[in-house]
């Protein structure tokens, strides 16, 4: 004869074990086992259930019960548990997971653009914001357009300021400047006006040293059309000089010659290291020179297809590779085409 | 060009602290390089210097002007002698070695005291016994038992020569006990003359300009000594064959000379300019040239007469002979061409005019009658001569560069005078001047509106006259028209529309650069285009830099030898047409390079033991001669190349592997598919460059657009390479970039799940990886949206000669779900088409 109090006490005995049980438990394989051990098919509270059926029929929905409530007493600590010991094995993995965060990181594969193309991008992208187009010419060039059309006749005193390669064919040389390209430019859209950029690399018979190299980048810049003043010349270039060093720095225009343009003049940006007051950049001087610039000679505008009485301009030339030199404080002129990675990885 | 301030100071006031007059002649176009100091004080900077200052400022109270009045001999040392010098407050003794002082040993009390430049104790001047200029303090000494605390100076002491024979002997008048800095203390600008300010190579130009921009007035020399002797006419004539090489040609004669030591001050202004101080003679020729910027040529009148035996010498001016020969004053032979132009007489060559006197006319210390040349030459035959010769000379310098001849009969005029001032001796009366082709000093007209539309500034006729007046222009003004005839000292400017550049350059000049407002460009804008190939070359490297490939910049300049390199055992590459250099700085750069890969591996080269993964590209131009034609095809070429470890190293990963044809192959495939650029394929190449069974071409629209491989080992072998296998390409940009697509549409993305499977088939060897993966892709058609090759396994299972092949297939569709009777379908007739296709066998 079975008691309906008994069965009941035995449930609750049943549920008493369980609890102390699962106080007990600290990890996710001791919760595993104790959900075996107590809510599994031959757990106390599972027998109770499945022998149900020797219990005297009218105890059945008392014992029932009594077992469901157990049950889903369990199941509710269970849920309890398991959370606490969640999140315990979580605190614990945070405080023994701590590494040295000064070992050094890994090194991504990175590429990189070589600082010219980088200077001389910046340089596109100043100039095409004022309607300036990048005009590319050839480097091996002839004595022609190297020089004669840019009013530099055979013998002329100015030939002087370039020390020329020629080639072993007569009347080709090596360009020595960019300014060729501004006759092709002209002579490709004259009579409409012109605003071009034109870069590249330009040659000079030189002994290599610290300070000067045989090959070289040098951009023009040059403006055709009516009524460009060199009041023009000074607003576009001061522009552009304000841009490339990112300051209100100040200029100053030098008279100078150059036989492809008149009036010429040599600008001078104030030193944007010390802003002036002398330092070893610019030698003391407080100023860096910077470019050559003037207007237009009339030779050189007629030689390009436009009449001097009625079109005017400006053309401008610079050395990329200074103003990398001003900008890095590179010393030697060498490090560019040497191309050494302990110079390039810096940029 | 050097400027001794003290010589400047005769043609112009000069109110100017150093710097402020440095910084005036910059901005009038006379660059100051350097200011050199000789005595005066150096300007103080506050930490900013605008010009590079050097030399030796004289302390006035120690320096002074001594007089030596007694010269005793020094009782131990026969080298040595003691003087009595009065430094101004009283007489004291000082020692010094100087032999120009032996000859007053012992002579008692001087009847003509001789001034020095006295240094005191404590004084800083140069070491006199040291090469190059080191400073040095006096101090008290003991030298063979007589105290010494003082020192009589040579000019090297000073700073002011290089001169150390003896010390310095100043000119009588020099005021005892006065400071030397006071005295004689200068300052010499060293400035650079524009090829077209050639005019302002001497003093008085330097003075002309300065007087046009601070107002104060030109002080012009005027003749000292009067002209006495009996007329010049009938003693010399002259003879011009070609006035286009001699425009005009000035003689004049000075009798009676005695040349002598000029006075100190002569000398001194000369070396200041960089000058050696000769005789009065030859120094007056040359301080004429440097005052005036006229060089000029003394003959000995009396070698004249005895080469036309006696009689009246004609001077004959023509151009050389091809192959011609005159001794120089140098004491070089001469073998001159047609170009040059020869001062002659009857007896033969004399002097190359314009650039260097001969041998056999010139003065010396025992000429007694001088016959003085001013004359004019073509400045483009000077040029070349003295270019054909390699002779530079102060006077091929300034006649190179083309000289007015209006300055010759006054340089004569001057010449003599300074002669005779120095060295004594009688001017003749007149010159003998022949000037068959007067210059016509070009008169300009400009108008106002002319000079606002060149420099954006708005001037009057007024204005305008009043500027170009400052130059010596003559203007007059019609309404708003200047009309100025030029100056007769200057022949840079010209005519026409090119006289008004040149005008409106002298008027900005003068004006001021820094005074004329900058403005916007306010002309029409250009239309706007873009620059397709820059822009995609620009692409192409953003991309390799995307990949970790370093850009790098080579030199172009390269020899055929360097270029050899690239091909096995250096084969001989010098039969090759190359653009080569008539003149290169050495033979290794000495043609314009035909590739790039030589370019790229020189540079890896060279950093082969910097890093263990390198990966670098280069774009740039390469030259072919083209036959029949002057100039040749410049191309831009893209090159690669890598070598190394394929991943960078961690302290904690294990070694990643070596780069091999693979990696590159698929930095191939990835540019190439970021261009858009579709439908390439691959084919093993033939190229001498690379390993004949790791290298390919990319076939593009039927055409080769780039080759690329490991390094042929016999290749490699060339270098200095470490063991790592070397990975070249080289792509030819103009051809592909020609090829890359304006725009390009993409694939959308499906919204629906995509089916996943892998397939394995064995194929025989010969089956190509490019062959299967087409079949696969064409059979699936649109649905099939992704074929990876996963594996290549080779075993004795499968069989020798085959190999098996594992793709994981992605299968997609645009519009629903697939089925999976869809994908299985899919999957036989791809396995089906292989099979019949390529006898690949399905692996199960
Ligand atoms: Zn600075």
């Amino acid at each position: 004869m079975v008691e309906k109090t008994n069965i009941l006490e035995e449930l609750e005995r049943i549920k008493m074990d369980a609890l102390s049980a699962l106080a007990q438990v600290q990890d996710e394989e001791a919760l595993q086992t104790w959900r075996r051990a107590y809510l599994g098919k031959s757990a106390p509270v599972m027998q109770v259930f499945s022998n149900i059926g020797e219990v005297p029929k009218e105890l059945r929905r008392d014992v029932g019960q009594g077992a469901n409530q157990v049950k889903q007493v369990l199941e509710s600590a269970l849920e309890e548990r398991a959370a606490y010991v969640r999140e315990a094995a979580l605190q614990h993995k945070l405080t023994s997971e701590k590494i040295d965060v000064t070992l050094p990181g890994r090194k991504p594969i990175s590429g990189g653009l070589h600082p010219q193309t980088k200077v001389l991008r910046r340089i596109f992208q100043i100039f095409a914001e004022m309607g300036f187009q990048v005009y590319r010419s050839r480097e091996v060039e002839s004595d022609e357009y190297n020089f004669e059309l840019l009013n530099i006749p055979a013998y002329h005193p100015a030939r002087d300021m370039w020390d020329t390669f020629h080639i072993n064919q007569p009347g080709v040389v090596l360009r020595t400047h960019t300014s060729p390209g501004q006759i092709h430019v002209m002579r490709e859209l004259a009579p409409n006006p012109v605003r071009a950029i034109l870069p590249g690399m330009c040659y000079r018979y030189e002994q290599i040293s610290a300070r000067s190299e045989i090959q070289f980048n040098q951009v023009e810049v040059v403006a055709v059309g009516k009524n460009i003043t060199f009041g023009d010349m000074k607003g576009t270039l001061n522009g552009f000089v304000r841009r490339l060093f990112n300051r209100d720095v100040h200029t100053r225009l030098r008279p100078s010659y150059f036989p492809f343009t008149e009036p010429s003049a040599e600008m001078d940006v104030e030193c944007f290291v010390c802003g002036g007051k002398g330092c070893s950049v610019c030698k003391g001087s407080g100023w860096l020179e910077i470019l050559g610039c003037g207007m237009v000679h009339p030779t050189v505008l007629k030689n390009g297809g436009y009449d001097p009485e009625v079109y005017s301009g400006f053309a401008a030339g610079m050395g990329p590779e200074r103003i990398s030199m001003l900008l890095h404080r590179i010393e030697d002129i060498r490090y560019f085409w040497g191309n050494d990675v302990r110079f390039r990885s810096q940029f | 060009m050097k400027i001794p301030l003290s010589w400047l100071k005769d043609y112009i006031n000069i109110n100017l602290g150093l710097e402020d007059l440095a910084r005036t002649m910059t901005m009038v176009g006379l660059e100051v390089e350097e200011i050199h100091v000789v005595g005066l004080p150096k300007p103080e900077g506050q930490g900013r210097q605008e010009f590079k200052i050097t030399g030796l400022a004289w302390d006035p109270e120690k320096f002074v002007v001594g007089q030596i009045n007694e010269v005793n001999p020094h009782p131990d040392a026969d080298r040595l002698v003691l003087c009595q010098l009065d430094d101004g407050s009283g007489e004291i003794t000082v020692l010094t070695g100087a032999p120009n002082l032996f000859e007053y040993k012992g002579k008692g009390r001087l009847e003509k005291p001789l001034k020095v430049a006295y240094a005191k104790e404590g004084a800083i001047l140069y070491d006199g016994h040291k090469p190059g200029y080191e400073l040095t303090k006096l101090k008290r000494t003991k030298i063979r038992g007589v105290e010494s605390f003082s020192m009589v100076c040579s000019e090297k002491e000073l700073g002011i020569s290089d001169e150390h024979e003896g010390i310095l002997i100043l000119d009588a008048d020099a005021p005892t006990g006065k400071p030397l800095a006071d005295y004689m203390g200068d300052a010499v600008f060293e400035v650079s003359i524009l090829p077209n300010m050639i005019r302002d190579a001497c003093m008085i130009g330097v003075a002309r300009e300065l007087s046009a921009v601070t107002g104060e007035p030109l002080k012009m020399p005027q003749r000292s000594v009067a002209v006495t002797g009996p007329a010049i006419e009938g003693k010399a004539s002259i003879q011009i064959t070609d006035s286009t090489l001699n425009p005009r040609f000035v003689l004049g004669l000075l009798e009676d000379v005695k040349p002598q030591e000029s006075p100190y001050w002569v000398q001194r202004r000369l070396r200041l300019a960089g000058m050696r101080p000769i005789n009065t003679i030859v120094d007056a020729t040359n301080y004429v040239m440097l005052e005036t910027g006229q060089p000029l040529h003394a003959f000995d009148y009396d070698v004249l007469k005895e080469r036309a035996d006696g009689k009246a010498p004609t001077i004959i001016t023509r151009a050389a002979r091809d192959g011609e020969k005159l001794m120089t004053l140098d004491d070089i032979e001469r073998t001159l061409d047609t170009n040059a132009i020869l001062v002659t007489d009857t007896a033969g060559p004399l002097s190359l005019a314009g650039v260097m006197g001969g041998l056999e006319s010139e003065v010396t210390s025992k000429t007694k009658n001088v016959l003085l040349e001013g004359a004019n030459w073509n400045f483009i035959n000077v040029r070349r001569t003295t270019t054909a010769l390699h002779l530079n000379s102060e006077a091929g310098y300034r006649f190179a560069r083309a000289i007015h001849p209006e300055l010759a009969s006054w340089g004569v005029e001057l010449g003599l005078d300074r002669m005779a001032a120095w060295g004594g001796g009688q001017i003749a009366k007149g010159l003998v001047d022949e000037y068959p082709a007067p210059v016509n000093d070009p008169v300009i007209s400009i108008s106002e509106d002319e000079v606002t539309r060149k420099l954006g500034i708005s001037l009057t006729a007024a204005q305008i006259s009043e500027i170009l007046s400052r130059l010596e222009f003559t203007c007059t003004i019609d309404g708003s028209t200047v009309s100025a005839k030029t100056p007769p000292h200057r022949m840079d400017i010209g005519t026409g529309v090119i006289g008004k550049a040149d005008l409106i350059e002298e008027i900005a000049r003068i004006y001021n650069y820094d005074n004329i407002p900058e403005t916007r460009l306010a002309a029409e804008l250009p239309s706007q285009r873009n620059n397709p190939q820059l822009e995609l070359e620009e692409r192409v490297k953003d991309l390799m830099v995307a990949m970790g490939f370093q850009e790098v910049i080579t030199y172009r300049l390269t020899s055929p030898e360097r270029e050899a390199r690239i091909l096995p055992d250096g084969e001989d590459n010098t039969e090759k047409t190359y653009v080569s250099l008539a003149n290169p700085i050495a033979p290794e750069r000495s043609v314009m390079r035909q590739n790039l890969l030589s370019s790229v591996l020189e540079i890896l080269e060279r950093n082969v033991r910097l890093d263990e993964r390198l990966a670098i590209f280069e774009i740039g131009s390469i030259f072919l001669p083209v036959e029949g034609q002057a100039l040749p095809e410049e191309s831009n070429r893209l090159a690669i190349t890598m070598s190394g470890k394929r991943f960078n190293f961690a302290w904690d990963l294990p070694e990643s592997g070596e780069l091999d044809f693979y990696d590159l192959k698929g930095v191939l495939e990835n540019l190439l598919n970021h261009l858009q650029v579709k439908d390439y394929t691959f084919k093993p190449v033939s190229h001498p460059s690379y390993h004949p069974g790791k290298s390919a071409e990319v076939i593009l629209d039927g055409q080769s657009v780039a080759t690329f491989g490991e390094l042929h080992p016999r290749v490699k072998q060339q270098y200095d390479f470490l063991e790592p296998a070397v990975l070249v390409a080289e792509v030819d940009l103009p051809v592909l970039l020609s090829l890359v697509p304006l725009s390009f549409a993409i694939t959308p993305v499906s919204v629906f799940p995509p089916v996943l499977e892998d397939i394995a088939v064995v194929v025989d060897e010969a089956v190509n990886a490019d062959q299967l993966e087409a079949l696969i892709r064409q059979t699936g058609g649109k649905l099939l949206a992704d074929v990876q090759l996963f594996d290549v396994f080779r075993s004795a299972q499968i069989g020798e000669g085959k190999k098996s092949m594992a793709y994981s297939l992605t299968y997609q569709a645009q519009d629903h779900t697939l089925t999976a009777e869809e994908s299985t379908t899919l999957r036989n007739k791809i396995i089906k088409r292989l099979e019949r296709e390529l006898g690949a066998k399905l692996r199960s």
